[in-house]
């Protein structure tokens, strides 16, 4: 082997983010002390981000089959069937450390991260959704990450071509070091065409596809994984560029050689880019590989062989082609202008060798260094209970009327409009509900079929009780796509923690997921794929625990959906579930209160099921003519919200008399929906509602220009739209 | 109505379109790479649809305007040939020399994707004799860069001649700042050359053609192309 | 051979780019700067050691490509 090479010390080690009992592991594995290029190789396999040593052995109690799961985690997306021989491929992944750092190129990179994920399993992307947590609105950096990371989804969604459809974002304190940019793309393919990256067959020259090598990302893996300090601003170098037009180029490519039937296996190179690619392409397939890297194209002239394999430049593939099919995949490739090179093949010998310039730079087991990655069954701890909060405990400090109108202008409740409308969110012409909404709805192809399509989770209530955060994560995602009349099939998810060396976090890591399964069991909603990112902390502090939740749902026939916006005046308006008026970390418990206290709603997932089944129902039969589930600032925020949308608004009745009227109508109560329906079927539907043994209770007349509750003061619907829309775009325009 | 939709890297709304002009004409478009030097037989309408030819790299359009292809659309358009650019394609023909002008950036600096009102400013051309003068539309918009901008002459020549044939306005019809999405000359969406062939638009009427997708007054752009085309036949 | 052209908005074309980096100067406390117009630099390597015919192969690129000349204005120098 090359002699040469920086000499292997404790600290070229540590600074590869290895710890001491991690290169015992490498000495133990190898035999010998590793080269250079192999500390970069094991550096990069073995950080969290791609062998999730961390988390590894708690996911794998999340439940991940059903009779619609083509396949499920450990794929690049995961795959759920559709019926008529259809699939649909996606995933949620974060790229959260190089947003902070670079919000534009972070953002964009994250995008062309996860599109490149769904597409290398044949998928066309037909839509994009992010979750985004910024700091503080007060906080310095805050309007700059916003700006940054909105217009980098944007630049790279737009000119890819995909359109971005949905999403959430939230402003905390806890995310002011530490923002989450969780990006998830969905794309659509034939059932029976799915490409994997298990590489087959001996001998099999490896191709690459794509843009040049350069000196992008090196050890952005490595970044993922570590924690900032104040030395944060000069790690800027490592992160990556993205270019949309290179990836619409790969996307067109590799459809083409794929509908050509010239791909054997495939896959992007992410992370740790070639290294992760090139041995999961050999151990996946139980082969060895053998790559040449003199062949590789380099932008950058004298890179090394370390640099090659941990680059992370972006838009690159790497795919086993059909011998006999070669020459008609490199018309393609030169049809749309790409670089390709053999730059390896498979082997029978299991090792993954690594040749420069002649020399052997590498020369490792290949399944030993994704099956011997550490795995830690870290120390966790489980949090103290938070006290329940009791509504009568709590003193309005205003009037309803006056909460409504601040709460609706609030970061955490206004419209994100300033957000979405510099996504392009119409291209492809298959929207058929725009951002705003519980979820959003694209057309399959020409129809019939519709995808009801979500991100959710509160961040607040997996703080004060993992567990129930969790499950209600993933409930309300659920209950995101039954508002709209889909049927909720499958999750991804994106798991944004601390550091897990800390107990605590590690606690609410397994606090969480075990809300997750929970929930996941009882709804049928089965995780396909998923992200985890951990050590989201600065100097110690860390955010709160985001399990992102991507919901996919579909609709058999999409003319059958829901709005949320109130249709016409004179129609009965229906409140379905319990209440009980729980303000324990409600969003008017801290913005009106300012307490961020108390254990969070209880989720009861039969109930979550029963009254979403019976919500669906109620809009696959015509019955409901609006329909919205009830969630962050409780039933007269999601009232506000029918008003607004529509211009109509709500005659209502005075709170029951067993309720403080501010917890009654800002009260956070899981498993409820508001719906309207036409005034002469209130009666039946009441009466069926009894019978089911479902909650439903009528609770006024839509009408008038004003939210009237009997009793209060009445507030224009005029005015609340009017804070609604006017919070964001108020913020970004001023300087401080 | 022989349709040709021509499709650069970087192109994304070409299958967009095709699916109006399929829905309009009942006849699929041919899709046309930009390395072809000739058109099809028969052609009668040339479409440059929407997207990020070539990244937008250089300037909008810069690239895609000088390809093979663009010098069959120059001679076809110089036959009296119908062109129609929409959005990129807007930008192209401009680069291209068959519009005059330039798109700019948004005024306010952000890319837009929203509905907006365009009123129509006459019905005795081509590409608007599917509406009514002084119709106002609703379509959606999804650009960074709309904001039309020409010499004092041009547009001065543009409006003499009656050669704006959309415009952004408000909802009841008003041409004001208030409806001028990305602070366009004149609130200019739409231009036609001198000859009156060869349209360019900013906005999206492809997108707004369909009545379960909500909104179909995008459709008489593509009706009265289709009924000028078998009137001339 | 290395040389550079320079691509600038004629004068009198909006810049609204321009004038939104003026705003951010002034917020940043750059005094003194009266206005701010973006242009465009392209650094090209050619062959050969002919200057003449770089720089009318340069004019050439610029004026076909390089420059909007109903917008653009450009300067072509051989650096070395």
């Amino acid at each position: 082997m090359q002699s040469n090479q920086p000499q292997i010390t404790a600290e070229l080690v540590a600074s590869h983010g290895l710890k001491p009992d991690e290169y015992e592991r490498i000495l133990k594995l190898i035999g010998r002390v590793p080269t250079f290029t192999e500390l970069g190789i094991f550096s990069a396999m073995w950080n969290e981000h791609c062998s999730y040593k961390s988390s590894r052995i708690h996911l794998r109690g999340l439940p991940t089959k059903a009779p619609w799961v083509i396949q499920g985690p450990g794929e690049n997306a995961g795959v759920i069937d559709i019926g008529d021989g259809q699939a649909v491929v996606f995933k949620m992944e974060s790229h959260n450390h190089p947003s902070y750092i670079e919000p534009y190129q972070g953002a964009t990179t994250g995008v062309g991260g996860i599109l490149r994920d769904v597409f290398t399993m044949g998928a066309r992307p037909i839509a994009c959704l992010n979750a985004l947590s910024f700091g503080a609105p007060e906080h310095p950096k805050t309007r700059h990450l916003v700006s940054g990371v909105v217009a980098g989804i944007g630049g790279y969604g737009n000119s890819f071509g995909v359109p971005t459809v949905g999403g959430q974002m939230r402003f905390h304190t806890r995310y002011d070091g530490n923002i989450l940019v969780n990006a998830m793309a969905v794309g659509l393919a034939d059932a029976d065409k799915i490409f994997y990256a298990a590489a087959s067959g001996v001998n099999m020259p490896i191709v690459y596809l794509g843009s040049k090598t350069g000196r992008d990302g090196i050890h952005g893996a490595s970044m993922a994984s570590a924690e900032f300090d104040d030395d944060s601003a000069e790690k800027r170098p490592t992160v990556q560029v993205g270019d949309p037009f290179a990836e619409k180029l790969l996307l067109e490519a590799c459809l083409e050689i794929m509908a050509a039937d010239c791909v054997i296996a495939i896959q992007d190179m992410g992370a740790a880019g070639l290294t992760c690619s090139a041995v999961e392409m050999g151990a996946k397939g139980d082969l060895g590989v053998d790559l040449n890297l003199d062949a590789v194209p380099t932008r950058e002239t004298g890179m090394s062989a370390y640099e090659m394999m941990l680059s992370e430049s972006q838009e690159r593939m790497l795919m086993v082609l059909k011998p006999e099919k070669e020459k008609e995949a490199e018309a393609i490739f030169r049809k749309w202008g790409l670089d390709f090179a053999v730059v390896g093949t498979t082997t029978p010998s299991k090792r993954f060798v690594v040749k420069h310039g002649g020399d052997v730079m590498a020369d490792l087991p290949i399944k030993e260094l994704g099956d011997e990655a550490p795995l830690y069954d870290r120390p966790h701890v489980a949090q103290a209970a938070k006290p329940v909060i009791a509504a009568r405990e709590v003193k309005p400090p205003i009037a309803v009327s006056q909460a409504l109108e601040k709460l609706i202008a609030t970061p955490e409740l206004c419209s994100k409009r300033w957000v979405w409308e510099q996504y392009d969110h119409v291209i492809l012409g298959n929207t058929v509900q725009r951002p705003g909404g519980d979820a959003a709805v694209v057309r399959v192809q020409d129809g019939p079929k519709g995808l009801a399509l979500t991100v959710d989770v509160t961040p607040r209530y997996c703080e004060a009780d993992p567990y129930q955060g969790g499950k209600q994560a993933v409930a309300e995602a659920w209950r995101n796509i039954t508002a709209v009349g889909g049927r909720p099939l499958a999750i991804t998810d994106n798991l944004n923690f601390g550091n897990p060396e800390r107990p605590e976090i590690m606690g609410q890591f397994v606090g969480c997921l075990k809300g997750i399964s929970e929930a996941c069991r009882a709804l049928d909603f089965p995780v396909v794929s998923g992200n985890v990112s951990l050590y989201n902390e600065t100097n110690g502090r860390g955010i709160l625990p985001t399990p992102s939740i991507g919901g996919v749902g579909v609709l058999d026939d999409f003319t059958k959906s829901a709005t949320l916006a109130f249709k016409a005046e004179g129609e009965a308006i229906l409140l379905i579930g319990d209440t009980h008026g729980w303000l324990g970390q409600s969003v008017y418990l801290r913005d009106i209160c300012g307490r961020e206290e108390g254990a969070p709603p209880p989720v009861d997932l039969a109930a979550e099921k029963r009254n979403g089944d019976v919500v669906r129902g109620m809009i696959h039969a015509g019955t409901a003519t609006a329909a919205h589930d009830i969630s962050d600032g409780g039933l007269l925020i999601a009232l506000a919200e029918m008003a607004i949308a529509s211009g109509i608004g709500a005659q209502l009745l005075a709170a029951p008399a067993a309720i403080v009227p501010h917890a009654y109508w800002f009260g956070e109560d899981q498993a409820r929906y508001v719906v309207t329906v036409a005034a002469e079927q209130a009666g039946l539907v009441l009466a069926k509602m009894k019978g089911a043994g479902v909650p439903c209770v009528r609770i006024g007349t839509t009408g008038g220009d004003a939210i009237a509750i009997a009793g209060e003061d009445a507030v224009s619907v005029a005015s609340l739209k009017d804070g609604f829309e006017s919070w964001l775009p108020a913020y970004m325009a001023s300087k401080a | 109505m022989k349709s040709a939709v021509l499709v650069f890297p970087g192109i994304n709304r070409e299958r967009d379109m095709a699916r109006a002009l399929r829905l309009a004409s009942g006849f699929e478009p041919a899709m046309v790479w930009h390395a072809e030097t000739s058109l099809p037989q028969g052609t009668d309408l040339v479409v440059v649809p929407g997207g990020f030819s070539y990244g937008d790299y250089l300037r909008c359009g810069a690239i895609a305007a000088r390809a093979p292809v663009m010098d069959a659309v120059r001679a076809f358009a110089a036959q009296g040939g119908l062109v129609l650019g929409v959005c990129n394609g807007f930008q192209i023909l401009c680069e291209a020399g068959l519009l005059p002008g330039v798109l700019m950036r948004n005024a306010r600096l952000k890319f837009i994707c929203k509905d907006v009102y365009l009123r129509v400013e006459r019905s005795d051309m081509p590409f608007t004799r599917g509406y009514n003068a002084g119709q106002v539309i609703r379509v959606p918009v999804a650009h960074g860069e709309g904001n039309y901008e020409a010499d004092e002459e041009t547009l001065k020549r543009l409006e003499a001649e009656g050669r704006v044939l959309y415009r952004y306005c408000s909802a009841e019809g008003a041409v004001d700042e208030r409806g001028n999405i990305n602070g366009a000359a004149n609130s200019i969406a739409g231009i036609v050359s001198d000859r009156g062939n060869v349209l360019g638009m900013m906005p999206h009427p492809e997108n707004h053609v369909e009545e379960i997708m909500g909104c179909t007054d995008g459709r008489g752009l593509f009706a009265g192309l289709v009924a000028h085309l078998d009137r001339a036949a | 051979m290395k040389a550079r052209v320079t691509v600038t908005l004629k004068s009198g074309i909006l810049d609204p780019q321009g004038k939104a980096i003026e705003g951010a100067l002034k917020s940043l406390g750059v005094d003194g700067v009266a206005s701010v117009r973006q242009g465009k630099v392209f650094d090209i390597e050619l062959s050969g050691a002919d200057r003449a015919k770089a720089e009318a192969a340069l004019k050439d690129a610029a004026d076909k490509l390089l420059a909007n000349t109903v917008i653009e204005n450009y300067r072509v120098e051989v650096l070395s």
